[in-house]
């Protein structure tokens, strides 16, 4: 096992590379095509099974190390490794992307090979970013993930899909600029792209970047931000996902969302805790901001999809918040919550995306009593709302709990006005719910609707057992996270009593 | 004890009948939906046994399965609390419970989603089972919102009727709002205790002295009371009650009278140890229980559905429980929960024996007469009806009389409280004497079942019912049992006073007084001598009071019926308030959801969203079009002009190394 132990991040990272290329030699079968790429996210999914099972728990620091040089000017090496945030990143794009294969089965007609090629492309990315501990081979990872994606939108969309391609690239791409003037930054003074030889470098360097330090955390934080997406930038979202073909709007939400955060707690608060604590009190009014904002907003949505694209404006909202509250319960929550909706959005915009292959139309107004033709979808529908809506034994409430009572630690205020979002998200989530579901079919169309068929049953039980599992165990993904983030605090911490020292 | 089979059982139960009571046949489904209720009826029948024998220091008994949630030093486990408080809730909602799902029975025999409605009620008292038998804050919170679910899914059970499905939804987010006040109170347990659970809680704040001011303590009572008022259906948030009744009648007899909207009165008095000292917030209870009373009791005199006069005295009722909560008589507040609990479920079942005996009609101008139809009705309903109007020596008469005892002689009492909980049980003995004058005496007022049912499709229709009938008696059996329940389940609790013993409060008593020993300076929840009148005196008051309401019922609606219609003549704008709820409803509407609704659509969305960020954001990308344009521009293609930009640029180049070189 040792040795599987050294190989095991790149295995995972780039089996679905190596699928991709596979791929592109396939004949254009289009069957051949959808079960290999099954095959191999699922394989992925398998493989990386390994990291949690033989995962130290209480090791706050990085496994399942990597490091080669790569090239030796500039100094680049290919460092791989996982702690317990990162970890569970990695095993929720391995487990929703054989998910995204099959939901993708029959919407998927044209140019099907290049589609899956990309989705598996896509995974390879995602995952990267989240092993990378080299600032170049993270940036590498985090530019790369977002060619797929565009083109995912772009090319399988609807209707506007190119203007929301462009403008998901755009935002993002520019978004990232700062980022990289950062991480140049920091190379020219450091040396080394290495997370571990920058951060100890920062620390050792404290007085003398004072003046850079901000504008470092600023370059960081704005390509994060974009990315989360935080308000007011976060407007690129609901028309990427109204456009984005199911797949792409599961791991737009389900993952690379959570770049963002990942990124926020990793490298703002990694490397520059009194930065971010200095911070902490805007950054968490516009998450606020964001997750009342986002939820009445969404209330308002004629569009089924838009209404789910602003619930993730809101529910990153609290993931937002849960960071820089700068709390131990804020953090793990945060994380929890990063997991959470990765799997009750990536879910619900399944669910979505089932009704429109039926209909063709995201419009609330076109529905309404599809629980009469459709019952078993109209249960799983209702499951990942409650989901959604933080329900207790159910996944979604145990981050925002902890998010809240460590924001309300930090300032009082911030729980409160946070915790108004428990009754927002019920608003739109259970009103959405009766206007879909609820009274007498009132058009024709809907009353011959096939309810769901064995393929998509597959696809969302494993989404909803996990829901449960998630909201009744938490502690076995809490259990990993929890010594990690107070190892990240406890970093923060040390660097605010040098500077009360000094 | 294995305690954790009380809850488990009927959520066994739930998740049977949930995924595979579509393929089952009707009597499997019938069975496993009783079985397991019943299993845990008994179960807490044999942990009451085990529990009588326990000797006083292994009170309150604690079972710890394991952890449950956590981050850093916090953690909430899973683990469940047996006191005599949680003892008697337990027995109350496994009892009444189960009785309600044996009538489901015959009442549900005709409707769709059979199944579905056994699965939703099992999961009910698996999350009502784990609110009251949890150990700590927060496991309690997941029987509270799990509570709020299975009435979501209860009350829209029949979901084509656009009225049951908005209901549902309505009473979700009201109760939400109690919810963030109960939320909002853990946190501050988190904050200052570091813990939820009960034990370490009380003890902690058993330390503290009494609260003479606003301070941790009062607000977290008020937080909780904000719970309360949620779940409990008190002011101002009781607005989703009388729509709940668009769930079948068994759910509103369990549901939204017998057992969840209890759990608010449960709460506060599981929490005494905080209100005991946080004066002011206790005192707050009692105005809003006393308010709440009184308001509902009024707007119950003049509706025609016979479900939201039972609607209106549920919330009328329960302000009487949270009254004596606030004046710190808990175990007066849970001894009226008790025989409410009875009766009220009779009137409910009862009233859902009317309604199935006529096809579904609910409305009491159309009914009257039906004593001769329905006499197995009749009678238990009777029995129920005196009971709530406080007649001796039926069970309300107890509960109720040592309530407005209470809240005059208490320590925290008050003469108002007392004056205007009589004029309430006068307005009870009003309408509930009105409700059973106008359903069974008279002659019948309707129109023959048959018509009724094809006018009311999509209601819970019951295809059999081609004329008045008496119900089966599978709905029959409940009644009865329940009726012998609400004549003498008040014995327990007879007042020393009348030459009883009240071994109700003696039972409840370790419970209440645990704590006050250690931070008893201040605290005599107990009656105070001489304060207030003797109580004989006010019991003799409050029947007068009562009695007063059934005669002027009588008189109304048996005597002189032409009087009721001369009264709205006289009173318009009075009976329009009233017969429209005081408007609240609308009042909210224009208050509250409008505005939320068109701000968020037409500003937020349209103007900020849509207009200020968005349109900056495109308008940014116009102008750097532009820009674009201008330099591609400059590539003319033209080799002197690239030269001249080349020749710029090297300048440019020049002058900063300069620059740097001269710094």
């Amino acid at each position: 096992m040792s040795t599987l132990n050294a190989y095991i991040l790149t295995i995972v990272t780039f089996i679905p590379l190596g699928g991709a290329v596979l791929l592109a030699l396939f004949p254009r079968r289009d069957r051949d095509l959808r079960v290999f790429a099954l095959v191999v996210s699922l394989l992925a999914f398998v493989l990386s099974l390994h990291l949690p099972v033989h995962f130290a728990r209480h090791h706050a620091g990085f496994q399942f190390e990597q490091d080669i040089q790569w090239i030796t000017t500039p100094n680049i090496h290919y460092h791989l490794a996982i702690d317990g945030i990162s970890m569970w990143l990695v095993l929720l794009t391995t487990f929703l992307t054989p998910l995204c294969v099959l939901i993708s089965w029959k919407s998927v007609h044209d140019r099907v090979k290049e589609f899956f090629i990309l989705m598996l492309l896509l995974e390879t990315a995602l995952i990267g970013v989240f092993v990378s501990l080299d600032l170049f081979l993270f940036y590498f990872f985090w530019e790369a993930s977002l060619i797929p994606m565009a083109l995912l939108i772009g090319v399988y969309g609807h209707e506007r899909r190119v203007y929301a391609a462009v403008k998901f690239f755009l935002f993002t791409m520019i978004a990232s600029v700062f980022m990289l003037a950062a991480i140049l930054w920091l190379y020219a003074h450091v040396g080394s792209f290495q997370f571990a030889d920058t951060q100890q470098w920062l620390r050792g360097h404290g007085t003398e970047i004072q003046g850079a330090a901000p504008w470092l955390f600023l370059g960081f934080f704005v390509a994060f931000a974009v990315k989360v997406p935080l308000f007011p930038l976060h407007t690129w979202l609901p028309d990427a996902h109204v456009e984005a073909p199911t797949a792409g709007s599961v791991l737009l939400a389900g993952v690379l969302l959570k770049m963002g955060t990942y990124g926020l707690l990793r490298f703002n608060v990694g490397l520059f805790p009194d930065e971010a604590r200095h911070n902490a009190s805007w950054i968490a009014t516009l998450a606020i901001i964001g997750i009342i904002y986002g939820a009445l907003v969404a209330m308002v949505q004629p569009n089924l999809k838009k209404l789910v694209a602003y619930s993730s404006v809101s529910h990153l909202g609290f993931v937002v918040l849960g960071i820089f509250s700068m709390t131990q319960a804020g953090q793990v929550g945060a994380v929890f919550v990063m997991l959470a909706h990765g799997v009750s959005t990536g879910a619900l915009f399944m669910l979505v995306g089932i009704i429109h292959e039926r209909r063709h139309t995201f419009e609330i107004a076109e529905f309404g009593g599809l629980a009469t033709p459709m019952p078993i979808y109209a249960t799983f529908f209702l499951i990942i709302t409650l989901s959604s809506i933080g329900l207790p034994l159910l996944n979604g409430f145990v981050g925002e709990f902890l998010v809240l009572s460590g924001a309300f630690l930090a300032h009082p205020l911030w729980g409160i006005l946070a915790a108004t979002g428990v009754i927002w998200s019920a608003c739109y989530m259970l009103w959405m719910y009766q206007r879909v579901f609820f009274g007498k079919v009132n058009h024709d169309v809907n009353l011959a609707l096939p309810d769901l068929s064995l393929r998509e049953r597959i696809a969302l039980w494993p989404l909803a057992v996990a829901a449960f599992a998630m909201g009744v165990a938490p502690l076995i993904w809490i259990n990993a996270v929890d010594p990690t983030v107070r190892n990240v605090l406890s970093i923060a911490a040390q660097f605010a009593s040098q500077v009360v020292a000094r | 004890m294995n305690l954790w089979l009380i809850p488990l059982l009927p959520m066994a139960g739930a998740i049977i009948n949930g995924l595979f009571g579509r393929r089952f046949s009707k009597t499997a489904v019938t069975a496993v939906g009783l079985a397991f209720p019943g299993a845990a009826m008994l179960w807490t029948w044999k942990a009451a046994l085990q529990f009588a024998q326990l000797p006083a220091s292994a009170i309150p008994h604690i079972e710890n399965y394991g952890p449950w949630l956590g981050a850093g030093d916090f953690l909430a486990n899973y683990g469940l609390y047996l006191d005599q408080l949680s003892l008697l809730m337990a027995l109350i909602v496994t009892g009444v419970g189960f009785i309600i799902h044996v009538y489901s029975v015959g009442y549900m025999a005709h409707e769709g989603g059979y199944y579905r409605f056994f699965s939703y009620m099992n999961l009910f008292m698996f999350f009502m089972l784990t609110l009251v038998l949890a150990n700590n804050y927060l496991l309690m919170f997941v029987g509270w919102e799990g509570v709020g679910l299975a009435s979501y899914l209860l009350i829209g059970f029949f979901f084509l009727r656009d009225s049951a499905a908005a209901a549902g939804k309505k009473a979700f987010i009201v109760n939400r709002i109690g919810d963030f006040g109960f939320l909002i109170a853990l946190f501050l347990f988190i904050k200052h205790f570091g813990t939820l659970d009960f034990t370490s809680v009380f003890e902690k704040v058993a330390g503290f002295p009494q609260e003479a001011t606003a301070g941790l303590l009062t607000t977290i009572g008020l937080l909780l009371l904000v719970g309360a008022c949620g779940k409990s259906a008190q002011l101002p948030l009781y607005v989703w009650l009388p729509d709940a009744m668009e769930g079948p009648t068994p759910v509103s007899a369990l549901i939204h009278a017998a057992t969840m909207v209890t759990a608010g009165v449960y709460m506060i008095a599981r929490s005494h140890a905080i209100f005991d000292r946080a004066p002011i917030a206790l005192t707050v209870v009692a105005i809003i229980g006393c308010a709440t009373a009184l308001f509902a009791a009024t707007i119950g005199t003049v509706q025609h559905d016979i479900k939201r006069v039972l609607a209106y005295s549920t919330i009328s009722q329960l302000g009487y429980m949270v009254l004596a909560c606030g004046v710190a008589a808990y175990s007066a507040g849970m001894f009226h929960l008790l025989t409410h609990a009875f009766f009220k479920a009779l009137l409910f079942l009862g009233a859902g024996s009317v309604i199935h005996s006529l096809g579904g009609e609910q409305d009491m101008r159309k009914m009257g007469g039906l004593r001769q139809h329905i006499p197995g009705t009749f009678w238990t309903m009777t029995v129920a009806t005196f009971a709530i109007a406080g007649i001796f020596p039926l069970s309300g008469f107890f509960s109720k009389d040592e309530i407005l005892y209470r809240s005059w002689a208490s320590h925290y009492g008050w003469w108002g409280f007392w004056a205007v909980g009589v004029f309430s049980a006068f307005l009870t003995a009003f309408y509930m004497f009105r409700l059973w004058f106008l359903t069974f005496f008279g002659e019948f007022r309707g129109v023959p079942a048959p018509e009724q049912h094809a006018k009311r499709t999509g209601q819970e229709h019951h295809a059999e019912s081609h004329h008045i009938h008496e119900s089966p008696r599978a709905m029959l059996i409940p009644l009865i049992v329940l009726a012998v329940l609400s004549f003498a389940g008040g014995w327990i609790g007879w007042p020393q006073a009348l030459g009883g013993s009240n071994h109700f409060e003696r039972f409840l008593a370790p419970v209440f007084e645990a704590h006050e020993a250690s931070a008893h300076e201040a605290v005599a929840a107990g009656p105070v001598e001489g304060q207030a009148p003797s109580e004989i005196a006010l019991t003799v008051t409050a029947t007068g009071a009562a009695l007063l309401g059934i005669a002027l019922a009588w008189l109304m609606y048996y005597k002189r019926r032409d009087l009721p219609a001369k009264l709205r003549e006289r009173f318009q704008g009075a009976y329009a308030a009233l017969e429209h709820k005081y408007y609240v409803d609308e009042i909210y509407a224009w208050l509250f959801v409008k505005p939320v609704i068109e701000g968020s659509r037409n500003i937020l969305w349209r103007v900020i969203d849509a207009g200020a960020i968005d349109g900056t954001i495109n308008e940014t990308a116009e102008a750097a079009r532009d820009v674009s344009n201008a330099f591609r521009r400059m590539q003319s293609g033209n080799i002197r002009s690239y030269a001249g930009w080349i020749a710029v640029g090297g300048a440019a180049v020049v002058a900063y190394m300069v620059w740097l070189g001269v710094k």
